[in-house]
This record gives C-alpha cells, sequence and structure tokens, in this order.
C-alpha cells in the first residue's frame, strides 16, 4: 500500500478541511450542542458548495453521476467530513449527499426506476431494515420476520428495530424469513413502500445518540408484491453481508476523524492550561496520554486505508475491514476519554463536544458489528473458515 | 419509556414553576380542558433548563406537565410525532420551523 497521498488526494483533503473550518463549525457555534441538522437555508447553500467542489454523492458510482473517487479517497475525506461535534453521526450534517442505498445498485431496471434514480434526484428517501429484537449480531439466524407467498404477493409480519430513517423514508429494504429451515440461506430482500398497509414506525428508541435516532418497526399482514423482491428469494443475506463489510471502513474513519479532532482540541487546551504555576503539557502524566492519542488515531488510519486499498484493488478486504473498524471504534473511544480528562470539568460539559463525542463513540463499538464479531471475523479468516 | 409524558398536569404559574429544576427536557402547555397547546423542549441552550423555559410561558397557557429527559431532542420529536399520529396535527402553538421535517408514527 502507498502510504504516501497523490497530488490530487492533498488538494481534496485540504479543501474539505477547510470547508468544515469555516463552513460548518461556526454555524455549530449558535446550534444546538445535539443538533443534527442544519437550518433549511445553510443546508441549501452548503451542499451547493459540496457540489460545486465536486464531491457531492460521493457514494454514488460514477455510472450513476457520483464523482468518481477511489476508497482511499473516499476514506480521506471521511476522515475530515466528520472533524466537529456532530461529525460521528451527522457528517457535515448532510451536506456531501447519501449514496442512497448501496443494494439498489444491483436492483433489476424497473426497480430502479421506481426507487434508485428518486432516491438519488432526491425525491424519495430509504431505510436498511435488518437487526430485530431477537439479535443484530448474527442476522441470518436472528431474523424472524416471516414473509409468506400468496399469489403474486409475499405477506410479512414481524418487526425490526434500531433503524434509523424509517421514520422520514418512503421506502426500506427489509429482510425477512422465507424458508425456516434454510438458516442463512432462508433470508429475502423485499423493497417495501411506507405507504403499505400494515407498515408501522411505532416508537423512536431513545440511545446515547444525538444524532439519526433510532426507531422500532411492525409489520402487520404487510402485503408486498413480489416484484418488490431485491435480487432473488432465500438469497438476501448476501445483500446484507456485502454491505455490512464496505460500510466498516466509512464507520471507522467517522471514528478517526472525531478522535483526531479531540486529539487536536486537547493538544491546544494542554499548552495554555496552567496547573501549579506550569501547562498541563509540561507534565508527564499528559504527555503520556498525549503520544497514546497519537499511537491510537495513527493504527486506526492505518488499518483503514489499508483496507480501502485492498477493497480499491478488487481484493479480498473483510478481515482488514473488521480489523479497522475494531482498531477506530475502541482506538477513538480512549481517544475521546483521554481529551476529556485533559479538560478536567470543562470536558464533561455541553460547551465542549467532548460529552457528545463520548456518549456517541461508545455505540461505535456496537453498531456495524459489535467488537467481539470484529474480532470472531478475523479469528475465522486466520483460523480458517470452518470456524463456527 | 411511554410515548406521552406520564407526569401530572401542574398549574402554570410562579409557585410551580419555581419549583422546577433547571434539568434539560421536555414539556407540554395545556389549555383549562387540559388539551395540549405546545410541546417544547429545554435544550442546552437554555437558560435555567426547564424553569427558565417555563417561566417565558407564564400566561400564556393554564397547565403544564414537564419530563426531565437528557435525550431531549428526540425526545421532543417523538412528542410531536406522536401528537400527530393521535390528532392528525400538531399542537396549535408548534410552527412550522419545529414540525416540517418531522417523520411519522403509526
Amino acid at each position: 500500500m502507498q502510504l504516501e497521498l497523490t497530488e490530487e488526494q492533498s488538494l481534496i483533503v485540504a479543501m474539505v478541511r477547510r470547508f468544515v473550518r469555516e463552513e460548518i463549525l461556526p454555524l455549530e457555534m449558535n446550534l444546538d450542542p445535539d443538533a443534527d441538522r442544519l437550518e433549511p437555508d445553510d443546508e441549501a447553500r452548503l451542499t451547493d458548495i459540496v457540489k460545486g467542489m465536486g464531491l457531492y454523492g460521493m457514494g454514488i458510482p460514477p455510472d450513476y453521476g457520483g464523482p468518481a473517487l477511489d476508497m482511499v479517497t473516499r476514506t480521506l475525506v471521511a476522515i475530515e467530513m466528520s472533524q466537529h461535534r456532530a461529525g460521528l453521526y451527522a457528517p457535515c450534517y448532510g451536506v456531501f449527499g447519501g449514496a442512497g442505498l448501496a443494494q439498489l445498485f444491483e436492483a433489476n431496471d424497473d426497480q430502479k426506476e421506481r426507487y434508485l434514480y428518486p432516491t438519488l434526484r432526491g425525491e424519495k428517501r430509504g431505510f436498511f431494515g435488518l437487526t430485530e429484537p431477537s439479535g443484530g449480531s448474527d442476522p441470518a439466524r436472528a431474523i424472524q420476520t416471516k414473509a409468506v407467498k400468496d399469489g403474486d404477493d409475499w405477506v410479512i409480519n414481524g418487526g425490526k428495530i434500531f433503524i434509523s430513517g424509517a421514520d422520514r423514508a418512503d421506502y426500506g429494504l427489509v429482510f425477512a424469513r422465507t424458508s425456516a429451515d434454510k438458516g442463512r440461506g432462508g433470508v429475502t430482500c423485499f423493497i417495501v413502500d411506507t405507504e403499505t398497509p400494515g407498515f408501522h414506525v411505532r416508537r423512536i428508541v431513545h440511545t446515547l445518540r444525538s444524532a439519526h435516532y433510532a426507531t422500532e418497526l411492525q409489520f402487520e399482514d404487510m402485503r408486498v408484491p413480489a416484484s418488490n423482491v431485491l435480487g432473488e428469494v432465500n438469497k438476501g443475506f448476501a445483500i446484507a453481508n456485502d454491505r455490512l463489510s464496505r460500510q466498516r471502513i466509512p464507520y471507522s474513519a467517522g471514528c478517526i476523524g472525531v478522535a483526531v479532532k479531540a486529539h487536536e482540541l486537547a493538544l491546544e487546551y494542554a499548552k495554555v492550561r496552567e496547573t501549579f504555576g506550569a501547562p498541563l503539557s509540561s507534565r508527564q502524566a499528559i504527555q503520556w496520554m498525549l503520544v497514546d492519542n497519537e499511537i491510537d488515531i495513527q493504527q486506526a488510519r492505518w488499518a483503514t486505508l489499508e483496507a480501502a486499498s485492498l477493497a480499491d484493488r478488487g481484493e479480498p478486504f473483510r478481515k482488514q475491514a473488521a480489523m479497522a473498524k475494531l482498531i477506530a471504534s475502541e482506538g477513538a473511544s480512549r481517544v475521546v476519554d483521554r481529551c476529556m480528562q485533559i479538560h478536567g470539568g470543562y470536558g464533561v460539559t455541553k460547551d465542549f463536544p467532548f460529552e457528545r463525542w463520548y456518549r456517541e463513540m461508545r455505540i461505535r463499538r456496537i453498531g456495524e458489528g459489535p467488537s467481539e464479531v470484529q474480532r470472531h471475523i478475523i479469528a475465522r479468516d486466520i483460523l480458517g473458515a470452518s470456524l463456527r | 419509556m411511554s410515548l406521552q409524558i406520564s407526569k401530572p398536569w401542574l398549574p402554570l404559574d410562579e409557585i410551580s414553576v419555581a419549583s422546577l429544576g433547571a434539568q434539560l427536557g421536555v414539556y407540554e402547555l395545556a389549555d383549562e380542558q387540559q388539551r395540549v397547546v405546545y410541546i417544547g423542549v429545554a435544550d442546552a441552550r437554555s437558560h435555567f433548563g426547564l424553569r427558565g423555559e417555563l417561566e417565558q410561558h407564564l400566561g400564556t397557557a393554564v397547565f403544564f406537565r414537564c419530563e426531565v429527559n437528557t435525550a431531549y431532542a428526540t425526545r421532543h420529536r417523538e412528542l410531536l410525532m406522536h401528537y400527530f399520529a393521535v390528532n392528525q396535527c400538531y399542537p396549535v402553538r408548534n410552527t412550522q420551523a419545529e414540525t416540517g421535517s418531522l417523520g411519522r408514527l403509526s
């Protein structure tokens, strides 16, 4: 892997860094510390700036109008985009646009017309409905939501939990069991319109997270046409699994960005805050915290960029993505904790961003597969696929 | 957690409001029939939290009830969304800016 950035990558990183510092941070000064969205005028203005930068919709393949950026560059950008208070779960408050649901790029032409293209045009929103109350770490076996064929339709009953964006979505990808005795081979992915009778968003699930709250869904005799099966019947788990592996790279990048910003604030503070007649930075206890921050950040950056580089080269990257997610989420949690400690009482106030990062970063060791699952993936890879 | 605030209605007067803490959270204002007319939030920008917010509403409603909640942002949205799910409209005093981007419960 080449560790030196290309000239183009350096320019893009510098551009995004300037954007965050000159456009996002000043607005954030006037928002509630738990805010996850900008005022509509600001959102529209900044979205136009991002489009002018050529970076809007980075997750969209170039064939569908997205910028032609490789995964390494997108990772570098994601590290920059999250360097503000809301950055972990609302990087730049969404003004860089989303990718839509990446699985829809594999949809058939009819489904693309009805769901993908309207999503890319900003006319429709989707959600990803995988996790259920019975568990999220082993989705293939935990899925209890059932779909039963009835004529040309499927009738779905069950529920989902920890689903982001379902209350504001026009449609969603819902994974349901279509064969009781086939384990991961008995799951199918359905595209579900949220106006369908029997689709319910029952409540918000309140968590440590300030941005992009989760919801609980219930399906009661929800009738979905067979034409809304995404991919093939009983092959939905592969769709979910591909997403889980790919998502770990930007997920890691977000952790790194917050750690970088927290570390930067702690470095500045340690130089100016004096105790017993000398700056904090002169104390070995503080120096070692800062050194450990630096090490955690570098490890996470290298691991994440290596996974991104493998993905760019078309090589297997599941183990490296799991390692990146593990190293970044756990390392960044330690960094935020140390920076909070260095800031003392101020660190736990809402005057500073650490308390939000501290809360939201805790979720990162669970979301997108907890640390234990990442270790399991790595163990399976190094010991052989037969390990279960 | 109940979708509605489970605390009892209290008269919106200086004595009741002065007894409140300055924590962050959500609150509802009601008319004489205890019909909700406004759902509000004491966020981290509030001076003196729920007490400060409700002081500003003295004389504008008859009853209030509140809930201390550190997840005040999502709780505020949930209360508004729940109100809409039940009544097919938002409380009369909540503005478009407060409700325009909300999702739906059903």
